[in-house]
């Protein structure tokens, strides 16, 4: 069995470590690129949110690397999230792709096929080795994504921010080269080790903003244009409120009953929107009252072109924005955006938030 | 000697030069179509002022437009800044107290709202172009109207026609069975200009609070029909200022004033840059599959810039190259 997964940000550092301990032969897809995106636009339907089309990418340049069983969770929320796992299959059976589907459904749908699917993808026998296996992924996750954010807290901060990017350049590179979990732990300290070195500087207040949103546009760097290095160089803090490590704490660490932010984000969405509408669209309107009383000057919300939940999101957080005077730019994600009227946008409103800021200090 | 600051606006449709003085009075203004040869256009701007004026100081530079990269490589600006901040800076330097700016631009249409002069929130045209100049010019193109007798003609119907305005190709096959219908030219005229209006007030203004006093920039505002459509649908007076073709210029000089201000000094390489050779290059990088298109500026054989790939190989090289120099 060769094992791939499609990408959603460094959920592939930690995958790769950990499956590679479990004795599994995996295979990663290249880094998405435009190739990626122009082959999943083509076999994909024309209509469907671009998660799907960047996934199909990523399953057939993995298959042209020999790769032939495909890992995925699947949600069964009502969001398209839900399909992606049968619609796929058929995509690549229609490309004549004879291919293995190993689906990850939440436990409410049937404890035998998950066990099944678990213990046929881990190697293992019982359910203590999964769990010991289960530990070490989370380590690799939790590191890889504090990693992440130590370089966005350093790009903001950095006399040349720039030299933050050819650190992480780097250490992505290495990872490629670098099997199993021990030397995976041993790079990402080198890199931070790294990061701590560069020089900052002093006294500086940047601009604090919250990403929020549908979460495979938040946590993939090639879908939302790189969107934390944007911000970055032009000094502002950049946090994520959804990351892999995230989603674990609140669906499978903390099953069944989710994490403590989590919930708080769903306490804070309640007077807007009491109910699931699909995806995370609960949790993006809780999340832009989440950094609000964190004291951030502002959220973005990323969502890919036609995503539902996002949608509802969308017009209750104009609501939010007028509330409590606080600003919320909405960019909407597709294979035709544009990258310098992204730019744009984004300038403008980190000129925004400074400006605002400026005036409370000042005025 | 006359000591100006230069504002520039580099956009998809034209390139505007402006020169304004210490008291933000607007000296010269030059409004020139890019044609999709901005270093060129940029070239032939600033000689014409080379020409004009004799003895010239240049107190500082600020360029803004989509184009603003490109132009701060080749004059050595001050200020780099979006258009958004650009043309509220020079909404407010026409109507102190103004609380909405509608700009509708070639390709760009946007919304900015301020309040107490800070702005507060704007929106852009998302994933479609239907709501901008780009449209019109299209229409007429298609009715056989110059596009500067565009409004006059709308302003004559009595009787506009509905227009389905969401999609420029849609509004075109709607238009021509208007035409087939019978309809006068003038009525279609309106229809059109009350379509972009409606579009754009429900695409870019969606959800805005649109209050007075409204200021109306960018190209478009030229159109005297679109005019009268948006006083029309919004029910309240909407000004136009005397320079609203070259606002975001102005606004990208006023913000020159405020930086030099701040450090005293300009990175402006002097209007004799006109004389000098531009190459421009382009390669498409294969050290991976994203097959960046790398682009490089020389100027005079000297290497300025290079930019377009996303890993940054290419463009690190001149940074490390100018940390040596430096």
């Amino acid at each position: 069995m060769k094992l791939t997964f499609p990408h959603m940000g460094n959920v592939y550092i930690a995958g790769k470590a950990f499956f590679e301990e479990l004795g599994q032969q995996v295979i990663i897809p290249p880094r998405c690129s435009s190739k990626t995106l122009e082959m999943g636009t083509k076999h994909a339907p024309e209509t469907i949110c671009l998660p799907l089309k960047i996934m199909i990418g990523n399953f057939i340049e993995s298959i042209e690397k020999g790769a032939d069983t495909i890992l995925l969770t699947g949600s069964c929320g009502p969001c398209r999230f839900g399909y992606y796992s049968i619609l796929e299959k058929n995509v690549l059976n229609d490309l004549g792709y004879d291919i293995d589907f190993v689906v990850l459904d939440p436990l409410r749908e049937g404890l035998k096929p998950l066990r099944d699917n678990v213990y046929k993808l881990f190697k293992a026998k019982n359910f203590m080795d999964v769990i010991i296996a289960g530990k070490i992924g989370w380590q690799l996750i939790k590191k890889a994504d504090y990693l992440i954010q130590l370089s966005n807290i350093k790009r903001a901060y950095a006399i040349d921010s720039y030299e933050v990017d050819s650190i992480i350049d780097d250490y992505y590179r290495k990872v490629e080269k670098t099997f199993g979990q021990k030397a995976m732990m041993n790079l990402m300290d080198e890199t931070m080790e790294k990061l701590n070195r560069v020089k900052i500087k002093k006294d500086y207040q940047p601009i604090k903003i919250g990403l929020i949103g549908e979460i495979y546009t938040v946590i993939e760097p090639f879908v939302n244009l790189e969107i934390e290095r944007k911000l970055g160089h032009m000094g502002v803090l950049v946090e994520k409120s959804l990351t892999p490590t995230i989603w674990v704490e609140h669906h499978v660490k903390s099953y069944p009953f989710g994490s403590k932010t989590e919930r708080q984000k769903y306490r804070l969405a309640k007077p807007y929107l009491k109910t699931l509408v699909g995806g995370h669209g609960r949790e993006t309107v809780g999340s832009a009252l989440y950094y609000k009383d964190r004291g951030f000057d502002g959220v973005i919300q990323l969502l890919p072109l036609n995503c539902m939940p996002e949608i509802v999101a969308k017009s209750i957080l104009s609501t939010v924005s007028r509330d409590f005077d606080f600003p919320i730019m909405t960019l909407i994600l597709d294979e035709m955006t544009g990258e310098a009227g992204y730019l744009t946008r984004l300038e403008a409103f980190v000129d925004l938030l400074r400006r605002k800021k400026e005036e409370v200090r000042y005025g | 000697m006359a000591k100006y600051y230069m504002g520039i606006d580099v956009g998809s449709v034209s390139t505007n030069i402006v020169l304004m003085d210490d008291n933000n009075n607007i000296h010269y203004k030059k409004y020139l179509r890019t044609q999709g040869k901005p270093i060129e256009v940029l070239k032939k701007g600033i000689g014409e002022i080379e020409d004009k004026f004799d003895k010239l100081e240049v107190l500082g530079v600020g360029v803004t437009g989509s184009g603003r990269y490109l132009a701060n490589i080749i004059v050595g600006a001050d200020i780099v800044k979006n258009e958004i901040t650009a043309h509220a800076v020079a909404g407010l330097n026409v109507i102190p107290d103004v609380r909405t700016i509608i700009e509708i631009g070639g390709q760009d249409s946007k919304i900015i709202l301020i309040r107490d002069k800070i702005v507060t929130d704007f929106a852009m045209n998302t994933v479609c172009a239907a709501g901008t100049g780009s449209f019109l010019d299209r229409q007429a193109i298609r009715l056989g109207v110059d596009i500067s007798d565009f409004g006059k003609l709308a302003l004559q119907s009595k009787n506009s026609v509905r227009i389905a305005g969401r999609c420029a190709v849609f509004a075109e096959s709607d238009m021509i069975h208007k035409q087939q219908l019978g309809h006068k030219q003038s009525d279609i005229a309106k229809g059109l200009c009350e379509a972009l209006v409606r579009n754009y007030l429900n695409n870019v203004g969606k959800g805005k609070e649109i209050l007075p006093p409204v200021l109306f920039q960018g190209g478009v505002a030229a159109n005297i029909g679109i005019r009268q459509a948006f006083k029309e649908a919004l029910g309240m007076e909407v000004h136009v200022p005397e320079n609203y073709d070259v606002m975001g210029a102005i606004g990208a000089a006023i913000l020159a004033k405020e930086e030099v201000k701040k450090t005293g000094r300009t990175n402006f390489k002097g209007t004799s840059l006109h004389k000098m050779d531009y190459q421009v290059n382009g390669f498409e990088c294969n050290g991976c599959s994203n097959l960046c298109e790398v682009i490089e500026i020389k100027e005079d054989g000297k290497l300025l810039a290079r930019y377009g790939d996303k890993c940054g190989k290419w463009s690190n090289i001149i940074n490390d190259r100018d940390f040596k120099l430096a």
